[in-house]
C-alpha cells in the first residue's frame, strides 16, 4: 500500500536565465499556474487590510444583506462583511497550510533518514508510522485536539502529525535507493564517513521529491484545516476562518448563499493552486511521469 | 508479364507501394518508402536487414497493429487473396487478424498476457474464430501444445507464462499463432531473444510445422543464416525500402546490391578460418526523418557514383526473378 | 500461503496494539483528572473519588491498559459519559445510516471511476481524457463539504428535486432511504472518483503498451476483449490497492458528509462526542476506525493473489 510514495528520479536542472522564462513557462505551464495563482493568494491575504474592511465589525441592522457596494459580497447573520472575513480568512488558511506542511516535511525528513541511515530505528519508527497510518487523517486530528480543546497551536501539529507517515516513508525509500548508487557506494570506500555522505549526497536527492510531497501536504493540510474548522475543532469560532464561516452560516444557505460559496470558492481555488503546483513540480523534477500520465 | 499473370493465382500476399510513416512531435519518420513484394502459397518468404530498416513496421502494417495515435499506412496496397487488406473495415480485418494471416513476436518473455493460462490464452485464440465451445477450445489447446513438442500438455495447459522458460513460451506462441491453421505466418524475429540451442530447436519447429500445414511463412531475420536454413526467396531490406529480392540460392550466389555483400561478409563464416576482424559497412544508417535524395545506402558504398546520389534506384530484374535497385548492379553482381 | 496470513496477522495486531496504546493514553494524557471529565462538571469530590474507585485509575498504568483491552475483547468498549449506555450499544444504533452512505459511496466511486479511467486511457489524449484531467483537479480541491451545500443549493433548494437533509431508514421504504442517500453520496463520491479514475487510467495507459496486448490484438480480440478481459486485470494491483486506500479513509468523509447533511450516523455521533468531551466514544470509533483500515488492508494485499498469479506469498 506504498503506492503514493514511490520514489521520484531526480533530473538535474541548469542554471536558467530570466529570458528562458516564457519557454519554461510554455514547457511547464502547471507550475506557473499553480505558482501565480499562489502568489496572488499570498499578496491578497498578506494586503487584505489595505483595501478590505473590518472583518470583525458586527453590524445588527444589516444582517444577511444581499452584495452591495459596500458589502461585495454581502453580509452574514451577524451583520459582518463576507468579502472581508474571506479575505482575511485566506491568511488562516494559507499560514496553517504552509506552518503545518513544513512541519510535516521537517519531522518526516528527519525521520525518513534516520530510517534511511539505521535499521534499528527503521523498524520501530516504521511500526509506529504504520500505528499512524491506520487512524483516519480527520479522526487522528480529532483526537489530537480533543486533548487540549481548539487552538492554532494544536491544530498545526493535529494536522502535521497524520502527515509524518507519507513524507517519512518516501524519504525512506529515497535514502535507501540512493544508498545503493555507485557515487556514494564510492563515497563510503573512499573513507568518509556515513554521516557527512548522508549530508553531502543523499540529503540533496530527497529535496526535489520532498518538494512536490510537500505540496500535496500543503494542500491536504489547508482542506483538513477547513475541514476541522468546519467540524467546529478547528480555528477558534471567533476567528474568521474559511471552515468557520461556512459552520456558521450553513443555516442561512437559502437566503444568503454567497455566505457559503465565497469562501468556498477561495478554499477550492487555493488547493487548486497548491495541486497544480505540485503536479507541475513533480512534471518538472521527473519527466517521464509526465508522459505516463 | 505474360508469366506473371500465370503465377498469379499463386500470389497469396501482393503488397505494393507500401508506405508506411510514424509521426513524432515535430518531424515525420518516413519508416517505409514504398516496398512492393509477393508472398507466394505455402513458400518461406525471409526479410532480412538491420533493426531500424522496417521489417519489422512491414509486418504490423500488413496485419494492421500498428500503434494508431503516432503511425499511419499512407499509401499502397496489401491485397490478401486479391483483396486490399487497408480497404477493409476493422471489423472484417479482426476476422483475418489469428484466423488467416497469424504472427509471433519477439519476445516470447514479455508476448504472453501473464495473468491468463497458457492453455485459456490458446484457447481464446480458437474461440474468436470458431463456434468451439469452452471446453472444446480447450482440448485444442492441449493438442496444439502437443504439436509443437511440449512435453507433459496435459499439465502445461494450466500453466501461467510466468512457470514456463523462453524457449517453451515461444513455442507456445507458436501454438497460439497456429490455432486456426492459418494461411500465413508473420515470424518477427521469433528467436533473438533465445538461447542458441532454444533457437535452433525453435527454427526447426517452424520448418518442420510449415511444411506439415502447408502456411505460407514470412520469417522476418536479421541473421542472414538463419535465412539460409529456413527460407525459399528473400527480400533484403534497407531504409525502409527493399534493396534486393531473389530466391536463397541466388542471392548467395550472387548478391547483386553493395549492402547485401556487406551484410554477407560481416557474417562470421567458420571456412575462411580465423579473421583478425569481421569486415564492417562503414558509416551509418541515415535517418528516415528528412527525405534521401538519391540511394540511401550511396554515403556507405564503395561503388557509388554521381548519379547514385542523385537519383533513387528503383527494384529491377538483373536476371529473371532476381531484382536488386542499384544502378550499377550488374557490376555488382560480377564484383 | 498460510505462513503469509499467519505473519500478516501478527503485524496487523501489532500495528494495533499501537493504535490501542495511543487511544488509551488518550484519556490519561488529557488535561485534568480522567475521573473528573467523565463524572462531569457538577460532580463532587466523593463522586470523583467513586468513579476513580470503579474504574481502577489507582492500578499502576500497564495493568489497567491490560484490563481495557481485556474489556474490549469481551466487547465491552465503555460507557458514554453524555449518555450512560454501552459505547458498542450507541455505535450499533448509528450503524444503518453510515453502513447505507459508506457502501453505495463505494459502489458509486468504483464503477464510475473505473469505467472514467478506463475509458480515459482507451482514447488517451482524447475528449473524455480531457475531461478526466479537469474533473480530478477539481475533485481533488474542492472539498466535501463544498460539493455538499451546492449540491443542496442547486437540487434540494432551486429546484426541489431532492430533500434537504435528513435520513430515512431503510425500514421506512427503499425510495425514501434512496432520495435522501443520493445528494450525500454525490458529494462524498466525487473525490474517490477523482482517485480511482486517475489511478486506473495511468495502470491501463501502462499496460496497453504491453507486447502482450499486440498478441491479443494479433489473435484478432475486440477491442471490448482487449480492455475488459486481457487490460484490466493486468491494471487491477494498482487499482484494487486506492480502492483500499478509498475504503480505509472512508470514514473521514463520511464524518463530514454526515455533519453537512444531518444524517444520524457514526460520524454525527462522533461530532457530538468530541463537543461534549465524550471520551469513550472517541476510543471507541477510533479503535473501530483502525480495526477496519488494518482488515481492509489484509483483505486488499489477499486480494492482489486472486489478479495477478505472479504474486504468491
Amino acid at each position: 500500500m506504498t503506492l503514493l510514495s514511490a520514489p521520484v528520479e531526480t533530473v538535474p536542472i541548469g542554471r536558467q536565465r530570466l529570458s528562458d522564462l516564457p519557454r519554461l513557462a510554455k514547457r511547464h505551464p502547471l507550475v506557473f499556474i499553480g505558482g501565480g495563482l499562489l502568489t496572488l493568494l499570498i499578496v491578497l491575504a498578506l494586503a487584505a487590510p489595505l483595501y478590505a474592511g473590518d472583518p470583525l465589525n458586527m453590524d445588527p441592522f444589516k444582517r444577511l444583506q444581499p452584495p452591495s457596494p459596500e458589502m461585495w459580497f454581502g453580509s452574514d447573520n451577524l451583520g459582518r462583511d463576507v468579502f472581508a472575513r474571506t479575505m482575511f480568512g485566506t491568511r488562516i488558511s494559507l499560514m496553517v497550510g504552509l506552518i503545518s506542511a513544513a512541519y510535516a516535511a521537517v519531522g518526516g525528513l528527519l525521520i525518513g533518514i534516520l530510517a534511511g541511515y539505521s535499521r534499528a530505528f527503521d523498524s520501530v519508527a516504521m511500526r509506529v508510522m504504520d500505528g499512524l497510518m491506520s487512524i483516519p487523517t480527520i479522526l487522528l486530528a480529532i483526537a489530537l485536539i480533543s486533548l487540549t480543546g481548539p487552538g492554532i497551536g494544536i491544530l498545526i501539529v493535529a494536522i502535521a502529525i497524520p502527515e509524518l507517515p507519507g513524507v517519512a516513508r518516501l524519504v525512506r525509500s529515497v535514502v535507501l535507493g540512493v544508498r545503493e548508487r555507485p557515487y556514494v557506494e564510492a563515497a563510503v570506500c573512499g573513507g568518509a564517513r556515513l554521516p557527512k555522505v548522508l549530508w553531502r549526497h543523499i540529503l540533496p536527492s530527497t529535496i526535489p521529491p520532498l518538494m512536490v510531497q510537500g505540496a500535496n501536504v500543503c494542500a491536504s493540510a489547508i482542506l483538513t484545516e477547513a475541514a476541522l474548522s468546519f467540524l467546529g475543532v478547528g480555528v477558534p469560532p471567533e476567528i474568521p476562518s474559511w471552515g468557520n464561516m461556512i459552520a456558521s452560516s450553513r443555516l442561512y444557505l437559502a437566503i444568503a448563499p454567497l455566505t457559503i460559496f465565497a469562501p468556498g470558492i477561495c478554499l477550492a481555488v487555493t488547493v487548486l493552486a497548491v495541486n497544480l503546483l505540485g503536479d507541475g513540480l513533480r512534471d518538472l523534477f521527473d519527466p517521464r511521469a509526465k508522459r505516463r500520465r | 508479364m505474360l508469366m506473371h499473370t500465370t503465377i498469379a493465382n499463386d500470389v497469396l500476399l501482393d503488397v505494393q507501394n507500401l508506405e508506411t510513416h510514424f509521426y513524432g512531435d515535430e518531424s515525420i519518420t518516413r519508416a517505409l518508402g514504398g516496398i512492393s513484394f509477393q508472398v507466394k502459397r505455402g513458400e518461406t518468404l525471409g526479410v532480412v536487414g538491420e533493426s531500424g530498416c522496417g521489417k519489422s513496421v512491414t509486418a504490423l502494417s500488413i496485419l494492421r497493429l500498428l500503434p494508431k495515435l503516432t503511425a499511419k499506412t499512407v499509401g499502397g496496397e496489401i491485397r490478401f487473396h486479391g483483396r486490399d487488406l487497408l480497404k477493409l473495415s476493422e471489423r472484417e480485418m479482426r476476422g483475418i487478424r489469428g484466423n488467416r494471416i497469424a504472427m509471433i513476436f519477439q519476445e516470447p518473455m514479455t508476448s504472453l498476457n501473464p495473468v491468463y493460462t497458457v492453455g485459456h490464452q490458446i484457447a481464446e485464440a480458437v474461440q474468436i474464430h470458431t463456434k468451439a465451445t469452452k471446453s472444446e477450445a480447450m482440448a485444442k489447446a492441449q493438442e496444439l501444445l502437443r504439436l509443437v513438442r511440449i512435453s507433459d500438455p496435459e499439465r502445461r495447459v494450466n500453466n501461467y507464462p510466468h512457470e514456463m522458460s523462453g524457449g517453451m513460451r515461444q513455442r507456445a506462441m507458436i501454438a497460439m499463432a497456429l490455432a486456426c491453421s492459418p494461411e500465413l505466418l508473420i515470424a518477427d524475429e521469433p528467436t533473438t531473444a533465445l538461447d542458441v540451442t532454444i533457437q535452433a530447436q525453435i527454427l526447426r519447429l517452424v520448418v518442420e510445422l510449415k511444411e506439415r500445414t502447408g502456411t505460407a511463412v514470412m520469417f522476418i531475420t536479421h541473421d542472414l543464416g538463419v535465412v539460409a536454413e529456413t527460407c525459399q526467396r528473400v527480400i533484403v531490406m534497407y531504409a525502409g525500402r527493399i534493396v534486393e529480392q531473389a530466391s536463397v540460392v541466388d542471392l548467395f550466389a550472387r548478391p547483386s546490391h553493395p549492402y547485401t555483400q556487406g551484410l554477407m561478409r560481416s557474417v562470421p563464416d567458420r571456412r575462411r578460418g580465423r579473421q583478425r576482424r569481421l569486415p564492417e559497412i562503414p558509416g551509418i544508417v541515415p535517418s528516415l526523418r528528412e527525405p534521401i535524395v538519391g540511394c540511401s545506402f550511396a554515403p556507405r558504398c564503395p561503388f557509388a557514383i554521381d548519379i547514385c546520389r542523385e537519383k533513387t534506384p528503383i527494384l529491377r530484374d538483373v536476371v529473371p526473378g532476381h531484382g536488386a535497385a542499384c544502378w550499377r548492379a550488374e557490376e555488382v553482381m560480377g564484383a | 500461503m498460510a505462513a503469509y496470513i499467519l505473519r500478516r496477522m501478527v503485524s496487523a495486531i501489532a500495528v494495533m496494539a499501537m493504535v490501542g496504546m495511543f487511544v488509551f493514553l488518550l484519556l490519561r494524557l488529557a488535561p485534568g483528572d480522567p475521573a473528573a471529565i467523565i463524572a462531569g462538571k457538577s460532580a463532587t469530590a466523593e463522586m470523583i473519588a467513586g468513579i476513580r474507585e470503579k474504574l481502577g485509575l489507582n492500578d499502576p498504568m500497564p495493568i489497567q491498559f491490560i484490563r481495557w483491552v481485556r474489556d474490549m475483547l469481551g466487547g465491552d468498549f465503555g460507557t458514554s459519559i453524555f449518555a450512560g449506555r454501552p459505547v458498542l450499544e450507541l455505535i450499533g444504533q448509528r450503524l444503518e445510516p453510515t453502513l447505507s452512505l459508506s457502501m453505495l459511496t463505494m459502489i458509486v466511486s468504483v464503477t464510475v471511476g473505473v469505467s472514467f479511467g478506463i475509458v480515459a486511457a482507451w482514447r488517451a489524449g482524447g475528449l473524455v481524457d480531457r475531461m478526466l484531467s479537469a474533473f480530478a483537479a477539481l475533485g481533488f480541491s474542492v472539498p466535501v463539504f463544498v460539493i455538499g451545500f451546492f449540491a443542496i443549493y442547486w437540487f434540494a433548494i432551486n429546484l426541489h428535486w431532492l430533500p434537504v437533509q435528513g435520513y430515512q431508514p431503510i425500514g421506512q421504504g427503499i425510495g425514501p432511504w434512496f432520495d435522501h442517500l443520493i445528494l450525500p453520496t454525490l458529494a462524498l463520491s466525487l473525490g474517490y472518483i477523482a482517485f480511482i479514475a486517475r489511478i486506473t487510467r495511468a495502470s491501463m495507459l501502462e499496460v496497453l503498451s504491453e507486447d502482450y496486448m499486440r498478441t491479443a490484438a494479433a489473435k484478432g480480440a475486440s477491442s471490448y476483449a482487449m480492455l475488459f478481459h486481457h487490460a484490466l486485470k493486468n491494471a487491477g494491483v494498482p487499482i484494487l490497492t486506492v480502492v483500499g486506500l478509498c475504503f480505509a479513509y472512508l470514514i473521514s468523509g463520511v464524518v463530514i458528509t454526515e455533519t453537512v447533511f444531518n444524517v444520524p450516523g457514526i460520524g454525527r455521533l462522533t461530532v457530538d462526542a468530541i463537543n461534549n468531551r465524550d471520551y469513550p466514544i472517541i476510543q471507541g470509533v477510533l479503535i473501530l476506525a483502525s480495526g477496519m483500515y488494518v482488515l481492509v488492508n489484509l483483505a486488499v494485499d489477499l486480494g492482489y493473489t486472486l489478479i495477478d498469479p505472479r504474486i504468491r506469498y
